[in-house]
């Protein structure tokens, strides 16, 4: 590494300013333990496009991403130094209601984690636990979700039966409409197509395509085809750093880390 | 080789079970199959006739005789005194089946065997000859039991309302009395109480003019030693002929015996009759104890797998409640007469019903402490089962509703409780069988030979929770063990056994069917 450190390129080169930034990170530190997971990550994540965490295993992208969710809360040991602004407000602020960020900020998750209830109490689950009870309101936004999930046209005839019933990749799509259904702003897809087979993946690319007029997304991935194919903004992780981050294009065509060169062409990681 | 092993122990296992409810079985429905009656007569001249249920060779100490000696149900206990007797086969020097041989089911006393001679009726001879006696009484016969079920009617229904009501109004007067209320309500409740103690007296009138009217008509019989018995029609349970039985009648006897024995009381000290007050029991008191044990294990459980720190503590709280199901039955018997019989019941008494005292209401056995009780005893396989199936709910599901925004009580409520359900349901099926097995404990906290009203009935409060109840298992023993008639009811314990194996097997199945449907419809947790 200290090869590498002595041509780092300044920080401009490597991490770009973003025109409309909806969530700040702020030198953002976190430890399990004793072990430290990200080390001082800062920068922003645009509004209404989508930005790609790429990196290899235990980069600590995963962990940056539950961050944003403050789903790291449920960890025992976990301890953060920094901060994340949304809307120049801080998510660890201890009189938000962490609830109501988790509203705002829906997440789909590496393996497709349905409840074992009907593919419509699904959906509809999300709404009820925020006080939704008038049935055609319901009806309304389940059918609506499912639409935006490119799933109703399947799923339509079956709507009370078991959502384990489902294949793996309409499962996914599912859970990207249960998310769909409370309304959030940003969508925080972990790994969402590791387990899915090269069809189901296209069906969630797509689907990522024509959601990215109304929603912030942030996927973490592991294969970078994908980053390329569906991200606007790439960060690249490594070993808990951000190693650089810019516009997708520019990032795997004309890499200013040594590092992410390795990584993007393959020889490490 | 090995398998050869673990499958020979598999097959022991199946063997014994099948052989088991073989038994069961066989014993149990033979019971209610009508044999046929034989007169037999022995060498010193003495005629016996009854149903031959037994035959074995005679061992005298030194090996077999190569002779034989039956054993034979005579009935007539009430001449006799006894119901059985053994009979050495080279005694008999006739044997015949009389076409005319007549088994009267009695309601006291036990079955008579013999031939009818004549019907009377206020002592003057109303019908004589077989023939006769033959087509009048079971007309006869149908009105008496219509006037029985009426006298039934009347005992358990107006005579048992006023009753209530008396005792209630007396509770309510006592009540008032202790507390120093004012004497003009008082005396209004006296007169009330008055009025129905008139009602009282009305009813048992008509009651005894029934009872008159029932023991009008006498049938005379004859037995096989000649002595004749005189017994009333409306004692009469049933009249068979046996020996001219067809199919059809011997099928319809079978099925109408087997509805006795279900949907009946039980008669002469649980010998005879049917069992239908335990089975109530029996039914009623898993029922109570699942209400208990249910919200209480899963509570428990929650908290413990959902809540609590995962430290020594609740290691060690785990391992306790583990060894708290190896606990033997008995002790949690008698820490349920000591806790809930004792103090909980006592104080229950003293603040609410201390009118009656010192008669106790809530403070004696009842079927509330017994199945409270056997939550207890049970509490630890739900817990268990539980605790199995919320760990079987995968991390991602509990994080992908709390993503959603759910706070953790939702999460735990909506949707790991309702997932884990068939770990639960497959809990509450081990209780349930456990508990509908379960005798020692209840001996001591409510369990009773003869309970003399069922623990739910038509009265207000219509439950009656501290009423003592009867049980299957206790039954069993009672009847098979306590009875003055042990040989007779042999058949009877077999019967009780096969029924409660039959009802257990029945609530278990229908548990395990909900909880099919349920893994089939929301399928997740493998518990």
């Amino acid at each position: 590494m200290s090869e590498s450190e002595t041509q780092t390129p300044d920080r401009k080169e490597l991490i770009t300013e973003v025109p409309s930034a909806l969530v700040s990170i702020r030198n953002l530190s976190l430890w399990y333990g004793a072990k430290q997971a990200l080390d001082k990550i800062d920068f922003e994540i645009p509004r209404k496009k989508i930005t790609a965490f790429i990196g290899p295993s235990g980069c600590g992208k995963s962990t940056l991403l539950r961050c944003l969710n403050r789903l790291n809360d449920l960890v025992d040991g976990v301890r953060m130094e920094g901060d994340i602004l949304m809307e120049g407000s801080s998510v660890n602020d201890p009189e938000i209601d962490v609830n109501m960020l988790r509203k705002r900020v829906g997440m789909v998750f590496q393996k497709s984690n349905p409840f074992p209830k009907s593919i419509y109490e699904n959906v509809a689950y999300g709404l009820r636990i925020h006080g939704v009870t008038s049935r055609r309101e319901l009806d309304e936004i389940v059918e609506r979700s499912l639409k935006q999930a490119a799933l109703w046209d399947e799923v339509k005839d079956r709507l009370d039966d078991s959502a384990l019933g489902m294949s793996g990749g309409q499962q996914q799509r599912l859970c990207i409409a249960r998310a769909l259904a409370v309304d959030p702003e940003v969508i925080l897809l972990d790994e969402p197509c590791s387990a899915l087979d090269p069809i189901a993946t296209g069906h969630i690319e797509e689907l990522m395509q024509s959601l990215k007029d109304e929603y912030t997304m942030v996927i973490v991935t592991h294969n970078m085809q994908q980053a390329s194919r569906v991200s606007d903004y790439t960060a690249f992780l490594y070993l808990g750093e951000l190693v650089e981050y810019k516009e997708t294009e520019k990032l795997f065509l004309t890499p200013a880390s040594r590092r992410t060169e390795d990584y993007i062409t393959g020889r490490f990681g | 080789m090995f398998t050869w092993l673990c499958g020979g122990a598999l097959a022991v296992c199946v063997l014994l079970v099948l052989v088991l409810m073989g038994i069961l079985a066989v014993n149990g429905f033979g019971y209610f199959w009508q044999k046929p009656v034989d007169l037999v007569v022995l060498d010193d001249g003495t005629a016996l006739m009854g149903e031959i249920h037994d035959r074995e060779e005679i061992d005298e100490g030194d090996g077999p005789t190569g002779r034989f000696r039956i054993r034979m149900k005579l009935g007539n206990r009430d001449l006799t005194g006894s119901d059985f007797r053994w009979i050495d086969q080279d005694r008999i020097v006739d044997q015949s089946r009389p076409a005319d041989a007549l088994v009267l089911e009695r309601m006291e006393w036990g079955n008579f065997y013999g031939s009818p001679v004549e019907l009377r009726r206020d002592g003057e001879l109303l019908v004589a000859g077989v023939m006769d006696i033959r087509s009048t009484l079971p007309s006869l016969h149908r009105k008496k039991l219509a006037l029985l079920a009426d006298i039934h009617e009347l005992e358990t229904g107006a005579i048992g309302d006023v009753n209530y009501e008396i005792e209630e109004r007396t509770r309510a007067l006592r009540k008032l009395q202790l507390g120093g209320g004012d004497p003009t309500r008082s005396d209004a409740s006296q007169a009330e109480i008055d009025a129905r103690n008139r009602a009282y007296r009305q009813l048992a009138e008509q009651l005894s003019v029934f009872r008159e009217e029932l023991l009008r008509e006498t049938l005379v019989m004859e037995a096989a030693d000649g002595t004749r018995q005189e017994v009333p029609i409306g004692s009469i349970v049933r009249a068979i002929e046996p020996n001219s039985l067809d199919t059809g009648e011997a099928v319809s006897l079978y099925f109408s015996r087997i509805r006795e024995f279900l949907l009946d009381d039980p008669r002469e000290a649980n010998t005879e009759g049917g069992i239908f007050p335990a089975i109530f029991g029996t039914v009623m008191m898993v029922f109570i104890m699942v209400f208990a044990v249910t919200p209480l294990g899963v509570l428990a459980a929650v908290y413990m797998r959902e809540y609590a720190k995962q430290g020594w503590v609740i290691r060690a709280i785990r391992i306790a409640v583990n060894n708290l199901a190896g606990v033997p039955s008995i002790v949690f018997g008698v820490f349920g007469l000591g806790f809930f019989v004792y103090l909980v019941g006592g104080s229950i008494d003293r603040l609410f019903y201390a009118e009656n005292l010192p008669a106790p209401t809530f403070g004696t056995g009842g079927i509330l402490w017994g199945s409270l009780t056997l939550a207890l005893l049970t509490v630890p396989v739900v817990i268990v089962a539980t605790e199995e199936g919320l760990a079987a709910v995968p991390r991602s599901t509990r994080e992908g509703s709390l993503a959603l925004g759910a706070t953790k009580f939702e999460t735990t409520w909506k949707v790991v409780v309702p997932a884990s359900a068939p770990g639960i349901l497959t809990g509450i099926i081990l209780a349930m069988a456990r508990a509908a097995g379960e005798v020692a404990p209840l001996m001591i906290v409510g369990m009773v030979k003869l309970a003399p009203s069922l623990p739910l009935d038509h009265h207000f409060p219509f439950v009656h929770l501290e009423r003592k109840f009867m049980h299957l298992g206790f039954h069993i023993y009672d009847v098979g063990f306590q009875s003055p008639n042990v040989e007779a009811t042999k058949p009877l314990v077999f019967a009780t056994a096969l029924l409660l194996v039959v009802i257990v097997s029945l609530m278990n199945l229908v548990a395990t069917w909900v909880r099919n449907r349920l893994r089939s419809k929301y399928a997740s947790s493998a518990v």
